[in-house]
């Protein structure tokens, strides 16, 4: 019996009892702390189940809140009882109701027999750990706090502000170093009696009495009075999430628990079976003399926590709809906006699918429907192409369409006849999307239209006015996305390198540079097309500077072979 | 809000007097005993299936409010020995599509208790549904100080025809309707009640295309841990006080959510819409069953290329459908 429990319980005595007649089976003694604030009808019935165990001592009951001193003066006095009761003791252990031993307990007193001077308790100085609670971090030791934070958040909180207010600072006894750490240790009985017997004891419990959360800090800070050998680990496997409460094991945990090698497990929930089944009944001794390995969990449980508290960017659902600007970004995935190119290229959606092996969507905001790729009426995920469907929420179609397309990147095409008036802001600040504009281009479908001069002259004025307004709203210093703009005049003198440096950013490019180059439209005549609407007295400016000679600007397609860039 | 929660409380009092017991079993309801409340109307075939994949994952009562059934369900929820039933013939819409009734039954035998409210065509998933009972989920959620629990309706629809596959008493309904748009959501915040307006699903994409703003709501809050001063607003997709609603979080993360699968779509519904629209019970003038009338005669095929076949609810959160939240 070198190994002696104390555990404190409050509930589901079901299975405290259970796991107490499995710490007694393995010949350890225990003794028991049951919270003053359970009724003395459940504590008489619990104290009867456990009456015909011989080494089990109930300790005087105290009221244990979370973060206050009960808990603390519990352990003390169960410890204290413990060290008297059973001389031959040599490791305390601390643990719960809901603590669940998962390895046969004569390995963990073999474990703890060939460390005989060790201290199993976790303790770190507070400037090193991350968990914090409330947003209090040092003061935890500086301050003071005699109200709950559970029961009386309202005064705790104003008297830490006044105490802040006010400059007020504790002085620390005696020059110790706080520590903190998991509440669930395992200390030998010389430290342990040391830290009890302490001559200034008395200046330490009323000190950490005020201490906020002191069952995370009391014997942590004080063991390193002590201690020949601490490691600063807990044996207890037990996990808090972001709020500071203590992760729970399920049945489907079980596999986990297993491989974790670790000796005990908190939190069990209490109707979780099979886990007490699994791991009460004795195991035919898989004397396995490994060190406890909870990496794995560790790894789920951060997870889950990552999962809370950042959530899956670009993803929104009915329980994650940031405000504007806690979205992480609006999108889930990079992808690529096109004004004007398929207006100055003829095939240039097939063309940019073939090299790029990206989905190449149409105007996804034209009027009539969203021009998905393929001509497709339904897009994955089973995004209707309904405009009336498409416009009634944007952003959401968005933000929808690049996650259900993930693993795969989307383009789609803009220009300033579509509908874009909710969404456009939402891209322009997305740093997901790529946005290359070829300004002007607009024009050429005019140019190339057979329409009365007097209707193309107010389309243009009209669609010149649009873009300049969605140039503006691009150039602004709250726009994120990845911006590209070119004038017409600009990119049809050498086309391949703006088109390069966008498949580069893009990242599907060849090597070797473009086998293949899409079609130019005939732009003969381009330039007197631009000075007729001039010359009727509209304006055209974002397309740059043509001259009206023909011949001057045609595209290279007409040369009658395509060119390479190397 | 105040009054309005009042006045949800005065009428599920005014309502209660038209509600008739059958079999009163709640003494028979434990501290602790997650509660199942929901009404029905001609729903014999479903009730077999539906009772038992809710007494599969922990539910120890039911509370069921029969309108005026003529198909022997009301016999056979009586012989049921966790189920407390009341039958009424008055209005389903005046009652405020039932939820007058429910807040009535709630109040009285649903405070401390979780209580789930339910169609007898929604079937609940929540994250690690198939190896944790809803007692776990409650407990979790208990721990974390949370009082509501949000799940989105999944419709759910068979490829091919509705009426291709006749569905039988005790069957999975999920065998016939496997079938579900995974993502064409469209959310909303609603600013007076502070919950999410979800729209979207094979109804809106099919019909509603032309109109969406009158594509049903599919936001709900099904899973509350009842206080007999909370009420069901109109509906069970606004809770009060508002509170409540915020099933979801603002700041980037993500909350735990389930899915209410919603097996509305099986060869019964063409015969359902059609009365349903006689009747003229629902919702806005039921304005969604006259559009299910004039479509389901024509064309009663939902399912697309890019629909999805339901497996789990892994599947459901790894599409982003539902969250685990930080429960792991």
């Amino acid at each position: 019996m070198s190994l002696g429990i104390v555990m404190l319980v409050h509930t589901a005595f079901g299975r405290a009892e259970q796991v107490a007649r499995h710490w007694a089976a393995s010949g350890c003694p225990l003794v028991i702390h049951v919270d003053k604030s359970v009724p003395r009808k459940a504590h008489s019935a619990f104290v009867e189940a456990l009456s015909d165990l011989p080494d089990l001592r109930f300790a005087r009951r105290h009221r244990c809140e979370w973060g206050m001193w009960g808990l603390v003066a519990a352990t003390q006095d169960a410890s204290e009882i413990m060290l008297r009761e059973f001389p031959g003791v040599r490791h305390v252990y601390l643990a719960s109701g809901s603590c669940l031993p998962l390895r046969p307990v004569q390995e963990l007193i073999d474990y703890l027999a060939a460390r005989p001077t060790t201290d199993f308790i976790e303790s770190a100085t507070t400037a090193d750990v991350p968990w914090t609670i409330g947003g209090l971090h040092e003061e935890r030791f500086t301050l003071r706090f005699p109200f709950s934070w559970r029961k009386n958040r309202y005064l705790f909180d104003k008297y830490v502000n006044l105490q802040r207010a006010i400059g007020f600072r504790r002085r620390i006894p005696n020059g110790i170093v706080p520590h903190m750490g998991s509440q669930w240790w395992c200390l030998t009985r010389q430290t342990l009696s040391a830290v009890l017997q302490d001559p200034e004891r008395a200046v330490y419990d009323r000190y950490f009495s005020k201490v906020w959360i002191p069952d995370e800090s009391y014997f942590q800070t004080l063991a390193r009075q002590y201690s020949r050998q601490i490691e600063s680990r807990s044996l207890t496997l037990s996990k808090f999430d972001y709020q500071g409460k203590p992760h729970i094991f399920y049945e489907d945990h079980l596999q986990l628990l297993r491989r974790s090698d670790c000796f005990v497990a908190r939190k069990i929930w209490p109707y979780a079976n099979r886990l007490y089944e699994a791991f009460l009944t004795d195991q035919a001794g898989a004397m396995n003399r490994t060190e406890p390995n909870p990496g794995k969990i560790d790894r789920i449980f951060a997870k889950a926590v990552e999962r809370r508290v950042r959530g899956r960017p670009g993803l929104l659902m009915q329980s994650r709809f940031p405000v504007e600007g806690r979205e992480n970004r609006t999108t889930c995935a990079p992808y690529s906006v096109f004004e004007g190119f398929a207006d100055l290229f003829e095939n240039f959606e097939p063309w940019l699918a073939r090299v790029t092996g990206m989905r190449v969507h149409g105007h996804l905001f034209a009027p009539g429907r969203a021009e998905f790729a393929d001509g497709q009426t339904v897009m994955a995920g089973a995004l209707s192409d309904s405009a009336a469907l498409r416009d009634y929420n944007k952003r959401a179609f968005l933000t929808s369409l690049i996650w259900n397309t993930r693993g795969e990147r989307q383009s789609f095409q803009i220009g300033p006849d579509d509908e874009i008036e909710h969404v456009e802001w939402d891209i322009a600040k997305d740093p997901n999307a790529q946005i290359s504009v070829i300004s002007g281009a607009w024009a050429v479908p005019l140019f190339q239209s057979n329409a009365n001069f007097a209707d193309l002259r107010s389309a243009a004025a009209r669609l010149q006015h649009i873009e300049a307004e969605h140039l503006k709203v691009l150039r602004s210093q709250w726009a994120r996305a990845r911006v590209r703009i070119w004038t017409m005049a600009e990119f049809v003198e050498s086309p391949m390198e703006p088109l390069q440096s966008i498949l580069d950013e893009i990242g599907h490019s060849n090597p070797k540079g473009l086998a293949e180059v899409p079609r130019m439209a005939d732009l003969s005549g381009f330039g007197q097309f631009l000075q007729n609407l001039k010359n009727q007295g509209m304006h055209p400016y974002l397309m740059g500077d043509f001259r009206a000679e023909s011949g001057v600007h045609e595209p290279p397609g007409r040369r009658g072979r395509p060119y390479l860039v190397r | 809000m105040r009054l309005r929660r009042k006045r949800a409380k005065v009428r599920a009092f005014r309502k209660h007097f038209s509600l008739r017991p059958v079999s009163d079993r709640t003494v028979q309801i434990r501290p602790g005993d997650v509660l199942l409340f929901s009404t029905l109307r001609d729903e014999y075939v479903r009730l077999p299936y539906f009772l038992q994949y809710y007494r599969d994952l922990g539910i120890a009562h039911f509370l069921i409010v029969d309108n005026d059934s003529s198909d022997g369900g009301t016999e056979y929820l009586a012989r049921q020995p966790d189920v407390s039933l009341w039958t009424t013939k008055a209005s389903y819409k005046r009652s405020r599509f039932g939820v007058d009734w429910l807040n009535w039954l709630q109040s009285r035998h649903g405070h401390g208790h979780w209580t789930l409210v339910v169609d007898p065509d929604e079937f609940l998933v929540y994250p690690f549904c198939d190896t944790r009972p809803i007692r776990a989920l409650t407990d979790w959620l208990d721990s974390s100080a949370v009082k509501s629990f949000g799940a989105m309706l999944l419709d759910m629809y068979p490829k091919g025809r509705l009426d291709a596959v006749p569905y039988r008493a005790g069957q999975d309904p999920m065998e016939i309707a496997a079938w579900f748009d995974p993502g064409n959501y469209m959310i909303a915040k609603n600013r007076l009640y502070g919950n999410l307006w979800i729209q979207g699903g094979p109804r809106a994409r099919v019909f509603f295309a032309d109109r969406p703003k009158k594509a049903p709501a599919l936001n709900k809050t099904p899973l509350v841990r009842w206080d007999r001063r909370y009420a069901y607003d109109s509906s069970t997709h606004m809770l009060l006080p508002r509170g409540l609603n915020l099933t979801y979080d603002a700041w980037g993360g993500e909350k735990a959510s389930g899915i209410l699968l919603h097996a509305k779509f099986l060869d019964t519904f063409t015969a359902k819409a059609e009365e349903e629209l006689r009747r003229g019970q629902h919702y806005s003038g039921s304005v969604e069953y006259k559009a299910y009338a004039a479509h389901v005669r024509e064309n009663p095929e939902l399912w697309c290329k890019w629909s999805e076949k339901y497996i789990n609810w892994r599947q459901l959160e790894i599409l982003g459908l539902m969250s685990k939240g930080n429960w792991a």
